[in-house]
């Protein structure tokens, strides 16, 4: 897909930006702010059937695909030649995203069919908890559409463009949005519905995500505990 | 040695005539909202039945309490911390709110809209939940309500186990009890050590279990961790939510309304001191038979002067040291040893205990001659009830002192019998049952009179030395998260129904000049 420089320069170069933004600024504001509102929202007291399966297929999938992003992407390149070429990089995602991203795939499509088909699930979602998740709905399906496409072209060059442009959105490269001019639409639409999403999680369910980091912390407390009200006036 | 102090709460069955008051007055006060509707932080269960949620005492479905592990080392029964974690995605023990019953209310328009029938028109239930018509109500707090269903069915009770249930079916001796349940604020909750938020505590002050609405992510390991089942899930705020033992209430010194509302005047509140110390041991005791005894080693005498000076040391205030003193629940679990907690083999250490009830005299023992002690006392094993039955509930299996419990009582009233007779008074009877002249004075006086100020010796809360009462003047009060927003956040960008803040409009008044 061939964007214009200036559409390609404001989708790839400064939206990304925007959204980064408005995730930490608005999850900073609403854990301050709205803190009765941040919940992971749980709706299997209503029904645990579908739940069962759908959930822990999704999560456990969208899991390995979202670590797989953070290391594929993230990991420096120097560290990467180090151990691999550019087309076991490519390989090893392909193998390792791909599976996952299906596993997730049938998990959220699970999870869709349930929130729309369970008269009791339906009727307490929220629009943006439909939004949601048919957003990563999609999100995942692209994702998982790259795969196919990479597999025409295993020498890892397509890959390696896409590695230093996530690598320049964090880095704050200035002339990043150029890298991706001209890549395949699959990509491009996977990024900016990436982005997209990250963009509205402040405002959705989709907060949990921070929480279900923070609850790593449950590993190293004690069992019990305690609080006092004493002594917080002088403190 | 580390004193803290808690309110306890003793419910004395024996006189709880099953009239769901505290439920209702309850629900009034904290469950009356959306997405609460199926909860009761207090409801009535009658006994023998599987009670509500179905068969919550049957940990090895629902997974709550601990376990205790060869090494003597305690785990939630439902899996350590990485389990936990692991379970978040789907808590494989947790119940589906129709385990409770699926909130309904009627058609009630219909009663005044249908038009003319050969038949009455009915107001058929409609689900909170779905918004459609329901077959049938298939369940609730109270779905056995003395006695109601079969015996099949309610004989699936836990309690039974070691006891001959069969011949119970039968009517000529059957029997039942009412078991008000409401959270235990134990000493080892298992809800507290499940939350991967931690939102969960023990206050220091009076042992009070809470959950703070505002650090509760809706994980859920709450609700399956703790073996009464007394944590809920909210499905609208997605919070999950227990009984407050009516802190506002306890802070004030007013006793819980559950408490205050009894008519039957079965419930006391009282301080408890304790040895923070001793929890761990108290609850990893190998046999279950002693986890009993072992909590009641937990409790300290609060008329011992080390335990009053090491109280005073750990910042238990003096006047609660002499409610200890007064406490009706002090004299009723460790003087008379007459209550008992519940289900202690949890190993929770839960803090509301139970006096067990009499029970009327078996129709075969009434038949021929009533097996009685030499003091002229019913045997408790001719009573209605199997003491294994009770012992189950209350000891871990563990019969011996739940008899003799029932003796004291039996004992109490045979000596105020005939004192109301006229007839000679034995003290021998007393002492055989572990009583004196005083004793037995006593117990008639909390049990029988049971006046207010008896039943309820509260101390209130040291709310200065928490807060700032400079800054809280004009402040908005009890209110459920985001300060003073109200009960649920209607509006706004995160979460919640989209839709405009509800103001007061302004309008502009032409007043002509």
């Amino acid at each position: 897909m061939t964007l214009s420089p200036a559409w390609n320069q404001f989708l790839f170069g400064i939206y990304p930006y925007i959204c980064l933004a408005v995730l930490l600024l608005g999850s900073l504001i609403r854990y301050d702010r709205e803190p009765y509102s941040w919940k992971s929202d749980s709706s299997q007291v209503l029904r645990a059937q579908t739940l069962r399966w759908g959930s822990n297929l999704f999560h456990y999938g969208v899991l390995v695909v979202v670590l797989g992003h953070f290391a594929g992407f993230l990991m420096p390149e120097s560290l990467v030649l180090w151990l691999m070429s550019p087309g076991q990089h490519q390989l090893l995602a392909m193998a390792v995203g791909g599976p996952a991203g299906v596993v997730a795939i049938i998990g959220l499509s699970l999870l869709i069919w349930r929130r729309i088909g369970d008269p009791r699930v339906r009727r307490n979602s929220r629009k943006w908890d439909i939004s949601i998740v048919v957003m990563l709905w999609f999100q995942l399906l692209l994702g998982v559409a790259t795969v196919p496409m990479s597999a025409q072209h295993m020498d890892g060059a397509m890959f390696e463009r896409l590695v230093a442009y996530v690598q320049g959105v964090v880095l704050f490269h200035g002339d990043n949005a150029a890298i991706l001019q001209g890549t395949p639409w699959v990509y491009q639409l996977h990024i900016l519905l990436g982005f997209t999403i990250f963009l509205v999680s402040p405002f959705t369910r989709m907060v949990h995500i921070w929480s279900g980091v923070g609850s790593l912390a449950y590993l190293f407390r004690p069992y019990q505990l305690v609080r006092t009200r004493k002594r917080a006036v002088h403190s | 040695m580390k004193v803290r102090a808690q309110i306890a709460m003793v419910l004395n069955l024996d006189k709880c005539i099953g009239c769901h008051t505290c439920s209702v007055t309850c629900k009034n006060v904290w469950t009356s909202r959306k997405g609460m509707e199926y909860a009761w932080f207090n409801n009535v269960e009658t006994k023998p039945g599987i009670g509500y949620p179905k068969d919550w005492e049957n940990q090895e479905r629902w997974k709550g309490g601990w376990t205790r592990k060869p090494n003597g080392k305690l785990v939630p029964k439902q899996g350590g911390r990485f389990a936990v974690l692991a379970k978040l995605f789907s808590n494989p023990a947790m119940p589906q709110i129709d385990d409770y019953y699926e909130p309904f209310t009627f058609d009630y328009e219909n009663l005044q809209t249908a038009p003319e029938l050969p038949t009455a028109p009915v107001a058929r239930p409609i689900s909170l939940i779905s918004g459609r018509t329901m077959d049938k109500v298939e369940w609730g707090p109270n779905w056995e309500e003395i006695l109601g269903g079969e015996f099949d069915k309610r004989s699936a009770d836990y309690n039974f186990e070691a006891v001959q249930k069969d011949i119970y079916g039968q009517f000529e001796n059957t029997f039942m009890m009412y078991l008000p349940r409401l959270c235990e604020h134990c000493l080892n909750p298992s809800c507290v050590a499940s939350c991967p938020s931690g939102s969960i505590y023990k206050r220091e002050e009076d042992g009070i279990v809470l959950i703070d609405q505002d650090k509760c992510r809706g994980w859920r390991m709450c609700v399956s961790g703790c073996p009464y089942k007394k944590i809920y899930y909210n499905w609208t705020s997605g919070k999950a939510e227990k009984c407050t033992f009516c802190y506002p209430r306890i802070e004030a010194g007013l006793p819980t309304v559950c408490s205050e509302t009894c008519v039957g005047r079965i419930r006391y509140l009282g301080v408890l001191l304790y040895d923070a110390d001793r929890i761990g041991a108290a609850a990893a005791v190998e046999n279950p038979h002693d986890l009993y005894q072992a909590q009641l080693d937990v409790f300290l005498d609060p008329n011992d002067p080390e335990v009053q000076r090491q109280a005073l040391a750990d910042g238990v205030s003096a006047e609660w040291i002499e409610s200890a003193k007064n406490s009706p629940t002090y004299k009723m679990a460790v003087e008379w040893k007459i209550a008992f907690p519940l289900h202690p083999e949890y190993r929770t250490l839960p803090m509301v205990w139970y006096v067990p009830p009499l029970s009327p005299i078996q129709a075969h023992a009434n038949a021929g001659a009533i097996d009685s002690t030499e003091h002229g006392l019913p045997d408790v094993d001719s009573l209605r009830i199997p003491v294994r039955y009770l012992a189950n509930l209350l000891t871990a299996g563990n019969e011996a002192p739940v008899a003799g419990a029932l003796k004291r009582m039996l004992a109490m009233r045979a000596w105020f019998r005939a004192r109301q007779l006229g007839a000679p008074q034995d003290p021998a009877m007393l002492a055989a049952v572990g009583l004196d002249e005083a004793g037995a004075e006593a117990m008639h006086r909390y049990l029988a009179i049971a006046n207010y100020e008896d039943r309820f010796v509260i101390p209130t809360a040291h709310r200065e030395e928490a807060e700032n009462a400079y800054q809280l003047r004009g402040g908005c009060g009890f209110t459920f998260g985001n300060g003073c927003d109200g009960i649920d956040a209607k509006a706004g960008l995160f979460g919640g129904k989209m839709g405009r803040r509800k103001v007061i409009p302004i309008r502009m008044i032409d007043d002509g000049t």
